[in-house]
């Protein structure tokens, strides 16, 4: 897509001119203590919050959600399942809130057939928060179907600017034709943050 | 705890020209154990098959290591953790995946797939067995998901000769460059390190435990699981490898320091000198402790010594220790020194290799019984609806999906077909594909160890050509009870030799595999359980179009009247009784090309392998996938016209497929096949609500497909939580 991409040890600084950043699944210190708890207190953290209060695109995928969340990027908290089990499953989701860079491609309501790979990937937030969420358009996607216990079934959530997203789901398995039902395509997701992105840089 | 017989005390002796000391017995104990010196398998091994194609010669390997083409390689290698499993089922199925990983990871490869096959006693009645399942389950998930590798599949089977008892195999593939592998070889200077998780008192003496029957529940034997840290040993040792550090690399694992350092050393050619103070243990330990422990989590590297401190920065950067605990010496011993204090000297030739045995074997009486056995009469009625429905609700038989959703199996991206299906496909870096399939059937190799063991490899080949590729090599995973028993080891020799023959005329070499003896459980030995592991290659994924109503369904392969072991004898008669199903090498290879073929022409919308249940469950299983029912005349299938509809429903003859293809390409089908010399016939056609078969003009089933499909999917669940 003409872009460079760089991985960043979580011991290093962000390098500058950074467009957006993606927070990538996988159990970050074996989902000791909690998920994302350790790597919350990363020391690359301090420059993705920084970039955050700029306004740069962040996503937070599945492990990468749960570290926002710990960080406090991100408001609520990622518990374990009401299965109480690891659960990997594909499963479908509705775009609530196409006004975000992540989801601009999307029609608002639209579905999306992707997985969820995840142990603790059911969203709560307490009253007075799931009212914030709610009068701030700040709920981005939801489960079709109760999957695991979420509060409203959410699965993903943006800060009150809305740069920055989380989502459980992995929109990363479902954006190639080869590794996915027929039916599956989350990759708007990408394509939208490259166009704001880009769009950013001209 | 066992230690060496008196017999091999007295080898020992007489090898060395002295009696050896506590040290060097613990040591040589641990190496000689069957787990680690396959001492009562060894010589019957070579019947095997070993040259192929695709193999990279190099026996310095834990892993087989196949040439896939582009400049990339795959690795493979199949293990189990019976022993700790039965007794802690969480922390001996997670170690379990902990040590193939380790495998894979020594030859300089990334492991990018696991599967597993899980075996419990009767989950139906037995809840010691339904909390073994979940405590394995939950293991292999815990471990798996959290390393980031994904698992692809695997099986499950339940048999009451596993009552108290677990078998837990698992199976990893690996991925690198040909350049890139390790290239195992050592000069005299060059530096012994220990890579990873620390030392403790955790799993001393697991390969003796492992190599003895189940009679005490020793937990203490059984590792302790720290997936996290094996995370970081497969990065730091892989950023080790990019970096041209590693001379040689081998896994930690039944035998501990004793094993990896004596094997290491004899595969190289070289002494080694090593000093168990230098070791970093997490407790304070007895020399023959640090020697003996299989503490989980560790690699023995050799490097150059000017590389030490490259190797610890690595290690650092990733968290994990990395002690430089020897020397490789000019001699050819193993010498063990406490900080300068000698413990143990003894050439590694002679700690590496113990005696190999030639132990008696006489055909097992039960054989005879069961050739007597009385067959079980037809179905009053000729109805089979309702062994149809319950078959689909055998554990055997049900869904997995329970069990496999709890683990990650898409991570890395390269899962093409998922686990629930034949068998499991996955991507490569160079546009080509890999798929594992690992089987094993119990009930045949019982019935008839020889047949049933060629069975089980065919059964792995039938599944690889459902998924579009073929066959380049197997993993053979020998369990059985104790070769001291001569009815149990004729039982070994016969499986052998029917996967050594099915090899040969296949031409599918044999690139590794394990032997695990003494699989007791307290009601007596494990029916002899084979498992076998094909990989396969492919230069195209399957396309899987649409199936529609009126699709026609072809059967592809003879069927004969081979109840022996089936399960609908054990399931619904609960007997045991008939021939077993034998593999015939030409319709084998025929009908394998067949399904190829058709793959190739692009003329299979898909195809399933018809195994446990027969005909009957294979053509509702792909109902079941595809949401639709069929209409179904059983007796075209070839072979099936004159057997009756029990024999035609339920035998699970070998080198058979159902198909299902567009109407208009039905014709083009059948000569592919019969051009390959596939026996092919259309059986019927997608349509409907409800799975009809019909036998010479009469129903002899009829299950709604909302009915089949819900007791396929949840019977598992609804009985593991029993």
């Amino acid at each position: 897509m003409g872009f460079e991409v760089e991985y960043v040890w979580h011991e290093h600084r962000l390098p500058s001119g950074v467009d957006l950043v993606v927070l990538p699944g996988g159990f970050s210190y074996g989902d000791r203590l909690r998920a994302g708890a350790i790597a919350a207190h990363s020391p690359v953290i301090r420059d993705i919050r920084e970039l955050g209060a700029s306004r740069t695109p962040i996503i937070g995928i599945c492990n990468g959600f749960q570290i926002l969340v710990e960080a406090g990027l991100l408001p609520g908290a990622l518990l374990l399942n009401d299965s109480l089990s690891f659960m990997c499953k594909w499963t479908h989701i509705s775009v609530e809130n196409n006004a975000t860079p992540f989801t601009r491609l999307f029609e608002r309501g639209e579905q999306i057939h992707i997985p969820v790979a995840n142990g603790q990937g059911r969203y709560y937030a307490d009253e007075a928060t799931m009212r914030e969420l709610t009068d701030g358009n700040q709920i981005v996607f939801r489960y079709a179907d109760d999957i695991n216990g979420s509060t409203m079934q959410i699965a993903g959530v943006c800060n009150s600017e809305r740069n920055i997203v989380g989502m459980m789901p992995h929109p990363e398995r479902a954006s190639e034709p080869e590794v996915g039902p027929a039916d599956s395509d989350a990759s708007p997701i990408f394509r939208s943050l490259l166009q704001e992105s880009g769009a950013a840089r001209q | 705890m066992t230690g060496l017989t008196q017999t091999e005390m007295e080898a020992l002796s007489g090898r060395i020209g002295r009696r050896p000391n506590p040290v060097e017995t613990s040591i040589v104990a641990a190496e000689w154990s069957e787990h680690c010196s396959y001492k009562s398998s060894k010589k019957h091994l070579a019947m095997l098959p070993r040259t192929g194609a695709h193999l990279v010669d190099d026996s310095s390997y834990d892993s087989a290591v196949l040439d896939v083409g582009g400049g990339y390689v795959i690795t493979v290698h199949i293990e189990s953790h019976n022993h700790p499993s039965a007794v802690e089922p969480f922390g001996g199925a997670a170690t379990g995946v902990g040590g193939v990983i380790r495998d894979i990871l020594s030859t300089g490869t990334r492991p990018i797939a696991l599967l597993d096959g899980l075996r419990f006693g009767d989950i139906r009645s037995d809840s010691h067995a339904r909390w073994l399942l979940r405590g394995a389950v939950s293991g292999i998930a815990h471990y798996g998901n959290c390393i980031g590798v994904p698992t692809v599949g695997g099986e499950l089977g339940f048999d009451p000769c596993y009552a108290d008892y677990a078998l837990v195999d698992v199976a990893a593939i690996g991925f690198g460059l040909k350049t890139r592998l390790i290239q195992n070889h050592a000069e005299p200077g060059d530096a012994v390190v220990l890579i990873g998780g620390s030392t403790g008192r955790d799993g001393i003496g697991g390969s003796q435990f492992a190599s003895d029957s189940l009679e005490s529940d020793d937990r203490s034997a059984v590792q302790i699981p720290d997936p996290f840290t094996e995370k970081l040993v497969i990065e730091a040792i892989l950023e080790a490898r990019d970096a041209g550090l590693l001379h040689a690399l081998k896994d930690l694992g039944g035998g501990g320091l004793s094993c990896a350092t004596s094997e290491m050393s004899d595969s190289l050619g070289v002494g080694m000198s090593i000093d168990v103070g230098q070791v970093h243990t997490r407790e304070e330990l007895a020399s023959h402790e640090v020697m003996t422990s299989e503490s989980q989590e560790r690699m023995l590297g050799i490097i150059a010594p000017g590389s030490v401190a490259d190797m610890q920065e690595i290690c650092a950067k990733y968290g994990i220790a990395c002690s430089r605990i020897g020397t490789v010496t000019e001699s050819s011993d193993l010498h063990v020194h406490d900080s300068g204090a000698d413990l143990a000297r003894m050439p590694v030739g002679i700690v590496a290799n113990a005696p190999l045995l030639d132990l008696p074997r006489t055909r097992p009486a039960y054989l005879e019984e069961l050739a007597r056995a009385r067959v079980p009469d037809a179905l009053p009625g000729g109805d089979y609806s309702a062994s149809l429905l319950s078959l689909l609700g055998s554990p055997n038989i049900a869904s997995t999906e329970h069990v496999y959703s709890r683990y990650d199996h898409e991570v890395g991206i390269r899962t093409v077909v998922r686990p629930g299906r034949d068998a499991a496909l996955l991507r490569l870096d160079n546009a080509k594909y890999v798929s594992l399939a690992i089987d094993g059937n119990p009930a045949h190799c019982y019935v008839d160890p020889r047949a049933g063991a060629a069975g089980c490899f065919e059964e792995a080949c039938r599944n690889t050509v459902c998924v579009g590729a073929r066959p380049i090599g197997m993993v053979d995973h020998m369990q059985f009870a104790s070769p001291q028993d001569p009815e149990i080891f004729w039982t070994f020799i016969e499986s052998l030799e029917g996967i050594s023959e099915y090899a040969r005329a296949m031409e599918i070499p044999c690139v590794g595999g394990k032997v695990s003896f003494y699989n007791e459980t307290p009601s007596g030995p494990i029916k002899p359980t084979p498992v076998i592991g094909v990989i396969g290659l492919a230069d195209s994924a399957p396309k899987n179009p649409a199936v529609a109503d009126g699709d026609v369904i072809v059967a592809i392969g003879t069927s004969r009247n081979e109840m022996g072991g089936s399960e609908y004898y054990s399931h619904v008669h609960k007997t045991v009784a008939g021939s077993c199903p034998q593999v015939d090498t030409g319709s084998s290879r025929a009908c394998l090309d067949a399904v190829l073929a058709l793959h190739d022409g692009g003329l299979a919308k898909r195809v399933h392998d018809c195994s446990k249940g027969g005909l009957g469950v294979a053509l509702a299983k792909m109902c079941i996938w595809e949401g639709r029912g069929c209409d179904v005349a059983l007796d075209g299938a070839p072979g099936c016209a004159d057997m009756g509809a029990d024999v035609a429903l339920y035998s699970e003859s070998h080198s058979r497929f159902v198909a299902v293809l567009g109407a208009p390409d039905a014709q083009q089908a059948l000569d592919i096949a019969a051009k390959s010399g596939a026996a092919c016939a259309v059986i019927g056609r997608f349509g409907g609500s409800s799975i009809g078969i019909n036998y010479r003009g009469r129903s002899v089933a009829s299950v709604g497909l909302q009915d089949a499909s819900d007791t396929w999917h949840t019977s598992l669940e609804r009985t593991a939580h029993g």
